[in-house]
């Protein structure tokens, strides 16, 4: 059987270089395109519009653009776009149910009513997800290791959110 | 509209329905038409109240929430009068009210502000009317359509009932009520014996959008193809911008424009226009306006020469030598019972300069053209935002809309409306909406500051260790420098009635202005954050160095057991009763366990103060840890008159405590080559919670009294209770804040 002959090179199309930057947000799709420096706070807020994640510092000093990376607590501010190819962000919006129905910890800040102005919340949340996932009983000096700041002075009841979430989070559902 | 009702104050509250049948209060608009949202039954309102025939309760709240907790419990006190079912209430923002009739403006919802704690005592004189009126209408309306008399009928949680136990729910009166004549004369506001909300605890109307991230702030807003702007101020105050090469920013790919900010006129009162001479880069996107803004290369001039904290204060202790530039009050004759005292006590106290810290920075979301302009942004003060747009852009007021979104902190950073000035600035000339940016770093180097303050205090006590005299003087830079006239600078640095006036018989006080280099602007609690560490710490010294204890002393000169009834003018005013004071003391020395042994070495301090009508003590019980200082117990107690929601006003004291902790502990701007050197929180570190106290407990005084408001008071007494337990567990006084630094060099 006569092998086929290679095309002719001239008639042969390159496939499409795939360029852009994929990342799954809160376990949706996207491909970036564009500069691969730029940080994913950016990206988050002002291609995504996802702006629970807040600008505070910039320079990984406050804790409000806390989000998780691949399951890892991270700032979205001293992240670049390059940094997160491929990975799986968890992002405050991301945080609650499709159904609607909220994260333990995100219920146990509303039962505590930690939110004064509210700015730093996000962050503060995202850094408790973390912390009960790694310490399902977490000590107060497991707490005091959350350096996100709040300027208004919501940390005592921010602690018993942190203490009221693990402790749901350990009850087995019925 | 169907008709208006008289809510005194010479308020009208207007009454109207909407196409979909909702019955609305609210709009105390003069000469302001509804007619045009009728049959638009989706726009907002702006209105107090909304009762929508299926019930759902939408109530407007009026001012700025800054994290005070003002969106609750404005609502909480409508739906109160209104007797609504707090489940089915939606509470919403209202903007900026402004109508203009005949050439002239009128604000139509009142002072719509957040400023000294005053909103609440605001909102029980005019809201409570609201929420009456419309019960007044549907009981009205269940009257009518039940065909029985309305005295007859009472309402509980958004229903009508008869006397027969009939319930009408307020959704199917709503369409009804709208077309009513409402009863002559004032609505009347039902006793407080009747209460079902108010006095109960209620979580955040917002919580559930802010643990979700659906809370927009204004830095989270946008309007279609906005461009984004990024500044770069002159970093030397007073400088100017002497050279600028553009190209590299220009560049820079979604790069528009970059534009000039003038620097500020001399005609122009401080705070209403750029702080700062700038370049600004507009680009399409944040960081394209950020990146864009590192690559400006900017020469400045230097302006006039700086003055340090040390030069200040050095500036200071020549002033004290030479006359007051005010004497704010005399009693007796201080020099001549100082002279002949058995005890004569003498102490300098220093507050260093502190910036205001919003987590969330400045910004301003602006659109603008000849015809309208709407405003995005982190307000405190609405009023002079649109001051501000009417002055830049011509518009006249019913042309400018203020938003007024949640914002992240204010604290009185957002008194002042020089960020909106730029942001209009550069939307006029751009053309397009415009979201301006300020950096954490812009932030912190060009800030309306609460620049330094020393305290002179000397008192006189006679054989039995009873004061006898005192004096007070302070050098501060006023808050009303550069906006007011000089012979009113005094009245925001120094209340003539404010303690010890008025229990000891020859007093002095006075003020020395003490221009500083950074503008200065509000700050939380305003002088009393400052004031109140001067007299609580010397209260202090003087029991100590008099063998005194400084519970039994502080609440002798209060006048213990029954007080005084002090008069007081100014904010917080006509009396200042020195029993309720003493007595918030007493139960927070209990709560602390002040009169317990105290084998572990720990210090115990106290301190209380009158802010604004409200009367808070705070007492600590700290211990050094190594080079640690640890609060191991705190405890404010509070007397706030009449408290609307006990949880948000827990939360809005134990979080002045702690702001008041951070700010005491380790905070200080300091000038270093003749610029700001802060630039983040590295530099300025806010306390983190292992810094502070795990709980701060909170002893609320139950009172009938008048409202008197909660976010500024447990502020001013947290930083002298501070040092005082730090004396009394190191020996070591603290007389100048931030303490930390003080406390380690004196160690």
């Amino acid at each position: 059987m006569p092998q086929a002959l290679p095309p002719n090179s001239a008639h042969i199309t390159p496939a499409p270089i795939r360029t852009g930057i994929d990342v799954a947000i809160n376990g949706q799709h996207f491909r970036h395109a564009g500069d691969p420096a730029l940080p994913l706070l950016w990206y988050l807020r002002d291609v995504l519009r996802l702006t629970g994640t807040k600008y505070g510092c910039g320079d990984v000093s406050c804790g409000a653009c806390s989000v998780l990376v691949d399951g890892r607590l991270l700032r979205a501010c001293a992240l670049t776009m390059e940094d997160v190819a491929g990975k799986a962000i968890t992002t405050i919006e991301g945080l609650a149910n499709a159904d609607g129905s909220l994260h333990p910890v995100q219920q146990a800040w509303i039962d505590e009513d930690a939110i004064l102005c509210g700015y730093c919340q996000a962050g503060q949340i995202m850094a408790a997800v973390d912390l009960v996932h790694r310490k399902p009983e977490p000590s107060d000096a497991d707490i005091d290791g959350i350096a996100n700041l709040c300027r208004c002075g919501s940390y005592p009841r921010i602690r018993r959110a942190i203490v009221r979430a693990a402790a749901t989070m350990r009850t087995p559902r019925k | 509209m169907s008709g208006s009702i008289d809510a005194g104050r010479r308020r009208f509250l207007q009454i109207f329905g909407t196409a979909t049948g909702a019955l609305v209060v609210g709009l105390p608009a003069l000469g302001w038409t509804p007619d045009e949202l009728i049959g638009q039954p989706l726009v907002r309102l702006n209105a107090y109240v909304r009762i929508e025939p299926d019930g759902t309760t939408v109530i407007g709240a009026r001012d700025p929430e800054v994290g005070q907790g003002i969106r609750t419990a404005e609502a909480r006190i409508i739906a109160e009068e209104l007797d609504a079912d707090w489940n089915r209430v939606i509470v919403e923002p209202l903007d900026l009210g402004v109508a203009t009739v005949n050439g002239e403006s009128h604000w139509t919802l009142g002072h719509q502000v957040a400023v000294g704690s005053t909103s609440i005592p605001a909102a029980w004189k005019d809201l409570r009317s609201v929420g009456a009126a419309a019960r007044g209408l549907l009981l009205q309306a269940a009257a009518a359509q039940l065909n029985v008399a309305a005295a007859s009928l009472h309402t509980l949680r958004g229903e009508v009932i008869t006397g027969t136990g009939r319930r009408v729910g307020y959704g199917p009166l709503a369409t009804a009520a709208a077309k009513l004549k409402p009863e002559p004369g004032p609505p009347v506001p039902k006793p407080a014996s009747q209460y079902l909300l108010v006095g109960q605890d209620a979580g955040d109307v917002d919580a559930r959008d802010i643990v979700t991230g659906r809370q927009p702030y204004a830095i989270d807003t946008w309007f279609g193809d906005t461009l984004v702007a990024v500044v770069v101020r002159c970093p030397y105050p007073g400088g100017k911008l002497a050279r600028i090469n553009d190209a590299d920013a220009l560049k820079l790919d979604g790069v528009t424009q970059v534009l000039s900010i003038p620097p500020p006129s001399a005609t122009l009162a401080l705070g209403v226009q750029p702080l700062a001479p700038g370049v600004a880069v507009l680009a399409r996107d944040t960081w394209t306006a950020l990146r864009a803004a590192a690559r400006l290369q900017l020469e400045w001039t230097r302006g006039a020469p700086v003055a340090t904290d040390d030069a200040l204060a050095a500036s200071a202790t020549a002033l004290f030598a030479g006359e007051p530039t005010h004497a704010v009050r005399s009693d007796g004759d201080f020099a001549a019972t100082a002279k002949r005292a058995r005890y004569r006590f003498h102490a300098e106290y220093r507050t260093a300069t502190i910036a205001h810290a919003t987590l969330e920075p400045p910004n301003a979301l602006v659109r603008v053209d000849a015809r309208a302009a709407t405003i995005i942004a982190p307000v405190q003060n609405p009023r002079t935002s649109l001051e501000t747009v009417q002055r830049l852009t011509g518009l006249s007021p019913e042309r400018i809309e203020i938003r007024l979104p949640r914002t992240g902190g204010g604290f009185g950073r957002f008194l002042e409306t020089d960020y909106v000035a730029e942001a209009v600035m550069l939307a006029k000339t751009a053309g397009k909406p415009l979201k301006l940016l300020w950096t954490r770093a812009d932030a912190f180097t060009h800030d309306t500051y609460r620049p330094l303050s020393v305290h002179q205090l000397e008192a006189a006590a006679d054989r039995h260790r009873t004061l006898t005299g005192w004096s007070h003087h302070i050098a501060s830079t006023s808050r009303l420098a550069g906006r007011e006239p000089a012979a009113r600078w005094w009245l925001s640095e120094m209340h003539p009635d404010d303690l010890p006036a008025g229990l000891i018989a020859n007093l002095q006080y006075a003020w020395y202005s003490l221009p500083s280099t950074l503008p200065r602007g509000s700050y939380r609690a305003s002088s009393h954050g400052v004031n109140a560490f001067a007299t609580e710490c010397f209260i202090d010294e003087i029991a100590h160095a008099l063998k005194r204890d400084p519970l039994e002393f502080r609440l002798t000169l209060l006048g213990n057991p029954d007080g005084k009834r002090l008069p007081y003018r100014g904010h917080g005013g006509p009396v200042l009763d020195t029993g309720r004071l003493a007595y918030v003391l007493k139960l927070a020395a209990d709560a602390i366990g002040w009169k317990q042994h105290h084998p572990n070495g720990h210090g115990f301090g106290l301190a209380c103060h009158f802010t604004f009508g409200g009367y808070v003590a705070h007492a600590f019980e700290v211990s050094m840890q190594g080079r640690r200082l640890v609060v191991h117990n705190a405890v404010c107690a509070a007397d706030l008159g009449r408290i609307v929601n006990p949880l948000g006003t827990r939360a809005a004291l134990v979080g002045a405590t702690l702001d008041g902790l951070s700010t005491a502990l380790r905070q200080r701007i300091t000038l270093k080559d003749g610029r700001v050197a802060q630039k983040g929180f590295k530099d300025y570190p806010l306390a983190t919670m292992a810094d502070l106290p795990n709980a701060v407990q909170v002893v609320l005084v139950p009172s009938e009294a008048t409202p008197a408001g909660a976010f500024d008071m447990a502020f001013p007494t947290a930083a002298p209770a501070l040092a005082n337990a730090v004396f009394a567990g190191t020996t070591v006084r603290v007389r100048q804040l931030p303490l930390w630094d003080e406390l380690m060099r004196l160690l």
